[in-house]
């Protein structure tokens, strides 16, 4: 190469490295759509309550209701983050497994499982002081739930087993397990003949985080380590190599094949890591919230999650950002059901209307056209 | 139908691909098209079929102006496109693929195939293109399938007929073919418009050729007034040379030697059946052979992404068969998969991820389980900037790029590492001549060095100049040797063997 052409070259490489500023398109993408997403589905939300025969006022009411429950006071935003919390958890191991293309629909068993396990290990070593009961706890719930989702990673790796079909095998074994473990007597609640477990002792629980403003404001420390939990994904995701191995596996497993990376190690890794931080939302109701154990309480946490995980694009900050949401719409409609008397239901359906319209952006485009000038385009070769 | 284009201009972003593109397409004639890699032609053609709306300029039908929405209406105003990776459901037949979207219905709005089958069976006939409407596109070779997307189209009869870059991925005799079924679709009265690199079959099927440099139109000719060297000129605005510079044969001490090696296909039919060869360092060893002998799975194996059924690959004396594709890698192997998009890249991924795909974990791009993406980035632009990628920019993501940038970015991910065998299938594939002639370059730059390279390609004349010695592979086996030790090369005898014939 002549001295010209290097320099050429050279010149070249430093253009190269320019970053083009966001399109339109994606910014349209990541904020526009999900706002018209829930506007729309409000509205929707309040004509399906029309439909039901309630009065427009008391529709007015339920929607200030459900503002001001999640959002209109110190008290709302403890809630709002309290609910948040686990979703966001389960979501983030939901959305690795989203990432490294694994379907992982067994995020409530793992949930269960891990909070059994924080359970156990937080009602049995009376006496340890909290700084090591407390992380053991945790410990155990992450480990326990990991185990138990590296099981469909194991048999996707091993026998090719699909994991959506054995990740809802091991959710039905976890229901029965629980119940199960609850009537053992190490477990059980002594001289109770219901199934609950024994309660978790002070120096495992998740401290509450704003109890010196108020006794009643239940948000803990488990926040703290959520956050915590969306970085620690975030740098796995983008900034190592482990991550970029999920990533690439999870857009193209062929080139990632072609590319040397071993696709049975990465299943058991990701779902090892997906049922971890669901084994940790599950030890984090338990140890932050329940104290205790019973039957079915993880309460939907598992399912919501995978809401939580799509809604957020698979990316831990939208993660977040959907987590929040759903822990808005969970705290904001309990006050809509005390002060408006609609049903907990109707704001079940206002969530999935929410999800229906942000996983259809196109839909939201169409019905919103004002809203968006770039045009939505994908290449085609 | 004659069809216009005024003053056509799109943009993505920052990147104008078209840029005032005046284009004329005739009724009864061939448009051939000829361009750099990111030229702007792909665009151009889907602006005419109405996957692209453009941003300025207009399109002109019978003298009439009309808007696409979307390549619906591009198909309603007659106008239809064979793209460059088909688009069809592998476990249908042919007679379904070309009634999906448009299936003819009985009684209760029931399928009816019986007249699907009908319609493609008269489609056949008039055009000479032989095809079974029941047999599964997946049991069919490319040049078929090929044939039943042009079915697709005439299916919805289009009068104007897109190619883009059809004869990329066929065999010699399956452009013969081609081009036979071309002439008679201009003789029906349709409309083509013909997008290659290859030069010289743009020289015998097009009517009239039109070059595009940079999303602008830079000539306009006629096929008897320029020879070939022309018409690259034209297109890349220097001289280029069409003849690949070689130093004399002086090769090395064996590097890769494979003894006995038989490898299965998924349905356990023999893929290669005991094949025996070697290759020496400074030495390029080209196999030939028609496509779906047994060369896909020969180079995957030696990669070690195919597993082996029997005998041994060595690799400077070392028994490799069993071990990894990242082993290989480390040890020096470079590997330029055939089918770049499945195989060789993440689309939704940045060229600057796409550049490290395979060399992540280096040290050079990781610290322990940390990736250092400034010294991945800077790598990356100086790859793509040496090996003349057209983009934007690295962070790109690369399903922006044109084809050929887009199998550009593969080969400079390959070759811009220190190698000690080079296995390349189709390197060249989907590469305007300028790129052409840089790649073959550094391939003798790579085999002068020391490398040993082994490139597999259906195109023959591409194998016989880089080569010092050819190997020809029918039904999985090696059924003849030229050069070197071998017969002389002669490109007859080559096709011969290729096509199973005892020299
Ligand atoms: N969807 C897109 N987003 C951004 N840029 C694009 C997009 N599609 C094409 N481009 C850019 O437009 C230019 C023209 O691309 P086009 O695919 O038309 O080239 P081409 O002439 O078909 O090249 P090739 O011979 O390599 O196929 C290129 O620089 C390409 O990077
Ligand atoms: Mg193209």
């Amino acid at each position: 190469m002549s001295e010209q052409q290097q320099a050429q070259t050279e010149k070249l490489a430093h253009q190269l490295l320019q970053r083009a500023a966001p399109s339109r398109t994606v910014y349209e993408d990541l904020i526009i759509v999900p706002v018209f997403a829930i506007v729309a589905a409000l509205i929707l939300g309040g004509l399906v309550m029309l439909a039901t025969n309630v009065s427009l006022e008391a529709i007015g009411k339920s929607y200030v209701a459900l503002i001001y429950g999640s959002v209109g006071s110190l008290g709302a935003w403890s809630e709002t983050l309290t609910a948040a919390t686990p979703l966001v958890l389960a979501g983030l191991g939901v959305a690795m497994g989203f990432r490294a293309g694994f379907f992982n629909i067994g995020a409530e068993g793992q949930v269960l499982m891990g909070g059994m396990a924080a359970v156990i290990a937080g009602f049995s070593f009376a006496g340890l002081p909290i700084y090591i009961h407390l992380p053991l706890a945790l410990m155990a719930g992450i480990l326990v739930g990991g185990f138990y989702a590296g099981i469909a990673g194991w048999l996707r790796a091993a026998t090719g087993a699909h994991e959506v079909i054995s990740t809802i095998m091991l959710n039905l074994i976890s229901y029965r397990l629980v119940d199960y473990l609850l009537k053992v007597p190490f477990i059980q609640k002594s001289g109770r003949s219901d199934p609950i477990s024994n309660a978790v002792l002070d120096s495992a629980q998740l401290p509450r985080l704003l109890d010196w403003i108020d006794p009643n404001l239940r948000v803990h420390g488990g926040l703290i380590i959520m956050l915590l939990a969306v970085w620690f994904c975030y740098w796995l995701l983008f900034k190592t190599t482990i991550g970029f191995e999920f990533r690439a596996s999870g857009e193209n497993a062929d080139a990632a094949r072609f590319a040397g990376m071993r696709s049975g190690l990465i299943v058991v890794l990701v779902m090892a890591l997906a049922g971890a931080l669901a084994g940790l939302a599950g030890a984090n109701q338990v140890l932050g919230v329940l104290e205790r154990a019973s039957p079915g309480f993880s309460a939907g946490i598992g399912f919501n999650a995978i809401s939580v995980a799509l809604l957020g694009r698979s990316h831990p900050i939208g993660v977040l950002i959907a987590g929040l949401l759903f822990g808005a719409l969970e705290a904001g409609g309990r006050q809509m059901q005390v002060d408006a008397g609609v049903s907990l239901d109707l704001i079940g359906i206002v969530q999935s209307l929410i999800i229906a319209f942000i996983a259809a952006p196109l839909l939201v485009r169409a019905v919103f056209p004002w809203g968006f000038r770039g045009k939505a385009a994908s290449r085609k070769e | 139908m004659d069809i216009e284009l005024r003053g056509i201009t799109k943009r993505f972003g920052e990147v104008v691909a078209n840029s005032g593109v005046n284009l004329q397409i005739k009724a009864g004639e061939v448009l051939g098209l000829l361009g750099e890699n990111g030229a702007g032609k792909s665009t151009m053609m889907n602006v005419l079929s109405g996957l692209y709306r453009p941003d300025e300029g207009e399109i002109v039908i019978d003298g009439k102006p009309v808007q696409f929405d979307g390549p619906g209406d591009g198909i309603r105003a007659g106008i239809g496109m064979v793209h460059q990776h088909f688009m069809l459901v592998p476990v249908f037949t042919v007679a379904e693929n070309v009634v999906l979207g448009v299936e003819p219905t009985g009684p209760f709005d029931s399928l009816d195939l019986k007249t699907a089958r009908k319609q493609v069976r008269e489609i056949n006939e008039t055009y000479g293109l032989e095809v079974d409407p029941d047999a599964l596109i997946e049991n069919l070779p490319v040049g078929i399938q090929q044939r039943v997307e042009i079915i697709k189209v005439l299916f919805r009869e289009a009068d104007v007929l897109i190619f883009d870059e059809p004869t990329a991925v066929l065999t010699p005799q399956e452009v013969t073919d081609f081009f036979k079924i071309v002439r008679a679709l201009k003789d029906a009265g349709k409309a083509l418009v013909f997008i290659t690199h290859k030069l010289h079959e743009i020289l015998e099927i097009a009517d009239r050729i039109n070059v595009l440099r940079a999303g602008q139109i830079v000539g306009e000719c006629l096929p008897g007034e320029k020879t070939d060297i022309e018409l690259a000129e034209m297109m890349v605005g220097r001289p280029v040379n069409l003849e690949v510079e070689k130093k004399p044969y002086a090769p090395g001490e064996v590097l890769l030697d494979v003894k006995d090696l038989t490898i299965l296909r998924e349905d356990d039919s023999l893929a290669v059946d005991d094949v025996s060869f070697s290759v020496r360092r400074n030495e390029v060893v080209g196999i030939a052979g028609v496509q779906g002998n047994g060369q896909s799975a020969l180079v995957e194996a030696l990669a070690g992404v195919h597993r082996v059924a029997g005998g041994t690959i060595s690799f400077e004396g070392k028994d490799i068969t069993r071990t990894s594709a990242r082993a290989r890698h480390k040890m020096g192997f470079a590997h330029i998969p055939e089918d770049r998009l499945k195989n060789g890249v993440v689309t939704n991924f940045t060229i600057a991820e796409n550049m490290v795909l395979n060399s992540y974990y280096d040290e050079r791009y990781s610290k322990g389980v940390s990736m250092d993406w400034n010294a991945v980035n800077e790598h990356a632009a100086e790859y793509a900037a040496a090996f003349d990628v057209r983009t934007p920019s690295i962070f790109e993501t690369l399903n922006h790029l044109s084809g050929g940038n887009q199998q550009k970015m593969v080969v400079a991910r390959e070759m811009s590492r220190d190698t000690q065998l080079m296995i390349a299938a189709h390197p060249t594939r989907g590469l305007d001549v300028g790129s052409i002639e840089y790649i073959h370059s550094r391939l003798m730059h790579a085999r002068d060095e020391g490398d040993a390279v082994l490139i597999v390609s259906s195109e023959l004349d591409e194998v016989i100049a880089l080569s010092d010695r050819i190997l020809v592979m029918f039904k999985g086996r090696i059924v003849a040797e030229f050069g070197a030790g071998g017969r002389p090369v002669d490109k007859n005898d080559i096709g011969l063997a290729m096509a199973g014939a005892t020299l």
